[in-house]
């Protein structure tokens, strides 16, 4: 359990204003000059020893992901991009930090882009935060006007511009590269690998890309040491995280919690329990709609880390867990999840494009029942088929929550096709 | 320089290499769709995934830079699968039409599928249908069939520079097109068609006519325009079917124009395939030997300075051989090569050939154009000009009326007055000039087809001894000509002979009476209504212009028709082969000039086309050395003269109409209508 004193978004449910006044009281903006100061080698350092690993989902480290940006500058800009483009179904971390606590994103801007040389960063929010954007617009010009911004930023000489740049809803914007081509005014289509954006980025400059939340941890950190935050969590697994429950739960809610709480403490401490007790529990997801899902004998012990979670073959992602009781059509719920990937298929390489099609109609027949007990494994293969062979990690998301299906519902889907053969359309629902 | 190693070979590569060019030089094959080595990597496709080592997931082989150390594997079982998924995905929406699909016997997806690709389909769902998209009358579409691969919009945004076609909606739903279904405006778009990688993009007029394997293929060479593009020719029986580019680095790599591609249909309307002869004012159908007969009555006691000899722009270098040889022994000096009225004197090589060639465009780094629409008259030197702008460090200047050539065009003036501004120092572009190092200068026919040609010419001789460009190696001096003869005219010397008019002369000499016969070889770009004095001989493959002011028809054979040499615009000879005989009783034109000389009694001994070649290589030794172009030297030529004011104007109003081949092709005309057409040019109902 994180204590309140180890709490990072202190004012996560808004009871506090937003506004720069308020985000002084709570700690932010303290002593920003002097930490920029400390220089750029120091601030990325810094960042390493702490541990963090990146929030967006990938949990790929930070500082590590910092210190590939050119040391020497060679004239030209580079950029930091915030992905603020949250659409991963069931995560709603980000959208609180830029409702409630934008300083802490504003000011991570500040520090990040003084940890790697950056004069401008561009915060690309999702198109349907209208409000949010509103509120960060506003954040934005108030630090401008506090100094804290622009030329000669937290009086520390040094000069960062952050734009807010407003998508416009599609899902793979949300993708590193498919953010910046839609930056760079493009159809948002994610870019080959390599070059990676840190040495060929946006409009052909190194530029990191972050999440939201691990920039607006970065203040924080440099404020507290690499040791504070490296003493939260397990090892490999350090520090804070937001958590986004929802579905079959008392109170879903969006929590700050130590990494590494376990999954069952998480969801009876902070959601009020599964609906209808634990044992009502038929399956979670516990890292947002791209991870497979785990059944209730995998919640009952596993911890809410990246590594945890990994050797329970699902993931962290995001975090945003969701959670089904036994009422849930499972079946239908992964065949959703399965339209949804179809739908925001960028289209343009091949397996990604025309697997998620395939897998979506095949998914919902099964779950009708109206389809051959092979035709199981077909659909085993051909998310194994678009997985790792795609340009993008959108391939991958398809993939996964059908593989978590058929990994640990193999029973429920030959029940429904068994059904279905001996009494029709019902007997199979 | 990495080493890698593939499939247990190691191998050394350059530095900058994917690991699919890698995989290429050691010989591997890698099945690709998307991937053209003339185009940007999208990567797209992901038919090419190769494994690695050390790397968790198949990696793209067109995309990834081949690095020290790397192993790779072509064709383990993880690769195999890998293949074997991505062609049963390119599959589950591909429709099973093969049998009514015109790419069926050449295309990719079928032949990968033989060899990658799984032997069933495990699809039970139904299967996309995409509408078709208007393209306008060359490329025909069949969407449903189109594997995304991008290449036709990669080509046409980046080689052809008229960004015309993209994808739009996502997912599944992605479909290729122009978005608002009008004709396309690329005089290259026909490009697309070959590089589709399936039946998706096919040739509208070819489309159902033929199957592959019914074709008998020909390689043979272009006269569309003076570029000498490389091409196949497709022939069914006695059809020509379709005309496809070959590769030739140096010349159009393996791209060609519009009109090269399509004009062919107009071998077979409007052909000459008969004699002629005018009888009571009307031309009627004659035998070899009446018309030989008639020929032989009006030519035989005719002073050779009282007719005149004027070539057209398709033809080839063997008639003109012959042409001079009869002129030569008939004695007479009118002849004159250039129908266009064009003022190069012909004494110097260097005056008239494209000194830097086509190749050679890719090392300038400034280029002033003169007088000239690259677009239209030569569309594969203005691709690649094109083409070296996308390298950057190039600036292009011009003077002459502006056209939007596909890249940037600092305009500096429309007349001569500029150039001589330039070649005087008084311009502010010399400074830039100056300071290039391999500068070039493009003047084209509309700069040198005028009264004042001459002048001009001793301008740009001016300005290139001026501002350096002529260098160690480098010739930045071109003429860039629209003709396919001309080159090989100049070279043979088809010229005015002592006290010889030129064209204009001839045509007032006409009308003076002084000139009483004037035969026409496939000269159709004249103003012919000055000849009605003369009596004309033509000597052509269509009825276009001339023939029908004609009083003598003698049918010739198109370039599809016969064996011959033509000469493209760098100086470089190549031969063109017969795909097609020609039709009824025409002839070749070398063989008909040869009988002409026999009736006449001046009689030209070369009796087989070896004989001709061989006078030819004495005539002009450059001409012996097919594909190859010999350097020209530099000397003075031009001639310092009065200026007019009147700006460049290209003689080129229409790129699809250019020459009689092209006229005949519906087709172009229907291209012509379609494409040059002012877009809102449509009745209003008050228009007038």
């Amino acid at each position: 359990m994180l204590h309140d004193r180890d709490r990072i978004f202190t004012n996560l449910y808004g009871e506090q204003p937003w506004n720069l006044e308020a985000a002084r009281k709570r700690g932010d903006w303290d002593g920003t000059k002097d930490l920029i100061l400390r220089g750029r080698e120091a601030l990325v350092q810094e960042i390493k020893d702490s541990g963090l690993r990146g929030r967006g989902g990938a949990g790929f480290p930070t500082g590590l992901k910092w210190s590939f940006m050119p040391k020497q500058s060679d004239g030209g800009p580079v950029y930091l991009v915030v992905n603020a483009d949250e659409s991963e179904p069931g995560t709603c971390k980000d959208r609180e930090i830029i409702r409630n606590d934008p300083h802490k994103l504003i000011e991570g801007c500040v520090l990040a882009s003084a940890a790697m040389g950056c004069t401008h960063c561009y915060i690309y929010i999702r198109g349907e935060f209208v409000r949010e954007a509103r509120i960060l617009e506003a954040a934005i010009a108030e630090a401008y006007e506090a100094g804290l911004v622009g030329r000669d930023a937290c009086g520390s000489g040094y000069d960062i511009e952050i734009h807010l740049h407003r998508g416009a809803g599609a899902y793979i914007c949300g993708e590193e590269t498919g953010l910046l081509e839609s930056l760079e005014g493009k159809k948002g289509q994610p870019r080959l690998k390599p070059p990676f954006p840190a040495a060929v980025g946006l409009y052909g400059r190194p530029t990191t890309v972050n999440n939201v939340e691990t920039i607006a941890v970065v203040p924080t950190i440099l404020r507290r040491g690499a040791a504070w935050f490296a003493g939260l969590g397990r090892q490999n697994n350090t520090g804070t995280k937001i958590f986004c429950i929802s579905g079959h739960v008392n109170q879903p809610c969006t929590v700050e919690e130590e990494m590494g709480i376990p999954l069952k403490t998480l969801i009876e401490k902070h959601a009020g329990g599964v609906r209808g007790g634990w044992d009502n529990l038929l399956a979670i997801i516990p890292g947002g709609s791209s991870v497979p899902l785990i059944p209730k004998s995998v919640c009952e012990a596993v911890r809410m880390d990246f590594d945890s979670l990994r050797e329970a073959q699902s993931g962290l992602g995001t975090a945003g867990v969701i959670v089904m009781d036994r009422s849930t059509d499972i079946v239908r719920a992964i065949a959703r999840l399965s339209k949804f990937y179809m739908h925001e298929s960028c289209g343009q390489c091949t397996p990604c494009r025309e697997g998620t099609g395939w897998l979506w109609r095949m998914v919902t027949r099964l779950a009708e029942g109206k389809a051959e007990i092979a035709e199981i494994d077909l659909v085993w293969d051909v998310t194994k088929q678009i997985e790792g062979h795609t340009i993008c990690a959108l391939g991958d998301a398809a993939a996964w929550p059908v593989q978590g299906l058929i990994r640990h519902f193999r029973d429920e889907l030959e029940r429904r096709i068994v059904a279905r053969k001996s009494g029709g359309d019902r007997a199979a629902a | 320089m990495p080493k890698l190693v593939i499939d247990g070979e190691e191998i050394e590569v350059p530095a900058g290499y994917t690991v699919f060019q890698a995989c290429e030089l050691a010989g591997k094959e890698i099945p690709h769709f998307c991937y053209h080595p003339r185009l940007n990597i999208a990567g797209n496709c992901r038919m090419c995934l190769v494994e690695i080592e050390k790397s968790p997931k198949p990696v793209a082989s067109c995309a990834m830079p081949a690095a020290e150390g790397m192993v790779v594997h072509t064709d383990s079982p993880l690769v195999h699968k890998a293949r074997k998924g991505v062609l049963e995905f390119l599959l589950i929406n591909h429709p099973l039409d093969c049998p009514i699909c015109d790419q069926g016997g050449e295309c990719d997806l079928q032949d990968l599928t033989l060899f990658y690709g799984p032997d069933h389909s495990r699809f039970e769902e139904n299967k996309r249908a995409v509408a078709d998209k208007y393209l306008g009358p060359l490329v025909a579409t069949h969407m449903t069939r189109c594997i995304h691969c991008t290449r036709c919009i990669r080509f046409l945004t980046e080689v052809a520079g008229v960004p015309e076609l993209g994808g739009c909606w996502r997912g599944e739903h992605l479909e290729i097109t122009n978005y608002i279904e009008r004709a396309l405006h690329s005089e290259l778009q026909g490009n697309i068609i070959d590089l589709c990688p399936v039946g998706a993009l096919n040739s509208k007029p070819y489309q159902y006519r033929a199957r592959i394997w019914e074709l008998k293929k020909t390689e043979s060479i272009d006269v569309m325009d003076a570029v000498g593009s490389n091409i196949r020719v497709d022939a069914r029986g006695n059809e020509v079917m379709r005309i496809l580019p070959r590769l030739h680095e140096e010349v159009n790599e393996e791209w060609i124009s519009d009109k090269t591609r399509f004009a062919y249909d107009g071998l077979k309307y409007r052909r000459l395939d008969v004699p002629m002869v005018r009888r009571d004012g009307r031309l009627v159908e004659a035998s070899w030997r009446e018309a030989f007969r008639t020929l032989v009555d009006r030519m035989g006691e005719l002073p050779g300075e009282r007719m005149a000899f004027v070539l057209g722009d398709l033809v080839d270098a063997e008639s003109m051989v012959l042409v001079r040889e009869l002129a030569e022994r008939l004695g007479c000096p009118h002849v004159d090569c250039r129908q266009d009225g064009a003022k190069i004197e012909g004494r110097l090589r260097a005056e008239y050939l494209f000194n830097t060639t086509i190749a050679g465009i890719e090392q300038a780094d400034f280029c002033l154009l003169v007088g000239t629409n690259p677009r239209w008259e030569a569309p594969l030197v203005n691709a690649r000009l094109r083409k070296r702008w996308r390298m950057g460090g190039f600036r292009v200047a011009r003077i002459g009326a502006p056209f939007d050539l596909t890249y940037p065009v600092e305009d500096i003036g429309e007349g001569p007055e500029t150039l001589k501004a330039v070649a005087e120092g008084e311009h502010e572009i010399c400074e830039a000039l100056a300071k290039a190092e391999r500068p070039m200068l493009v003047l084209g026919p509309g700069a040198v087809a005028r009264a004042d040609g001459a002048a001009v010419l001793a301008l740009a001789h001016r300005i290139s001894e001026r501002f350096g460009l002529l260098g160690e190696g480098w010739n930045g001096y071109n003429l860039l000509h629209t003709a396919a003869a001309r080159v090989a005219g100049l070279d043979l010397g088809l010229l005015p002979g002592e006290g010889g008019r030129d064209l204009a002369g001839i045509l007032k000499g006409v009308e003076a009476g002084e000139i009483e016969l004037v035969w026409l070889l496939g000269a159709d770009e004249i103003e012919v209504s000055r000849l009605a004095g003369a009596f004309v001989i033509y000597q052509g493959t269509h009825g276009d212009r001339a023939a029908p002011v004609a009083d003598l028809v003698l049918p010739g054979a198109a370039y599809t028709e016969k064996n011959a040499t033509w000469v493209n615009l760098e100086g470089r000879p190549q031969h063109g082969r017969l795909a097609v005989f020609p039709p009824g009783e025409a002839r070749e034109d070398w063989k008909i000039l040869r009988a002409a000389s026999e009736a006449l009694g001046r009689t030209v001994p070369l009796d087989n086309i070896f004989a001709v070649r061989a006078r030819m290589a004495e005539l002009a030794p450059q001409l012996a050395r097919i594909d190859s172009v010999t350097p020209a030297e530099w000397g003075g030529f031009g001639r310092r003269g009065r200026l007019t004011e009147a700006p460049f104007v290209s003689p080129i109003a229409d790129f699809y109409l250019t020459n009689p081949i092209a006229r005949a092709s519906k087709v172009m005309r229907q291209c012509s209508a379609e494409i040059l057409r002012p877009v809102n040019e449509k009745a209003t109902g008050t228009h007038g």
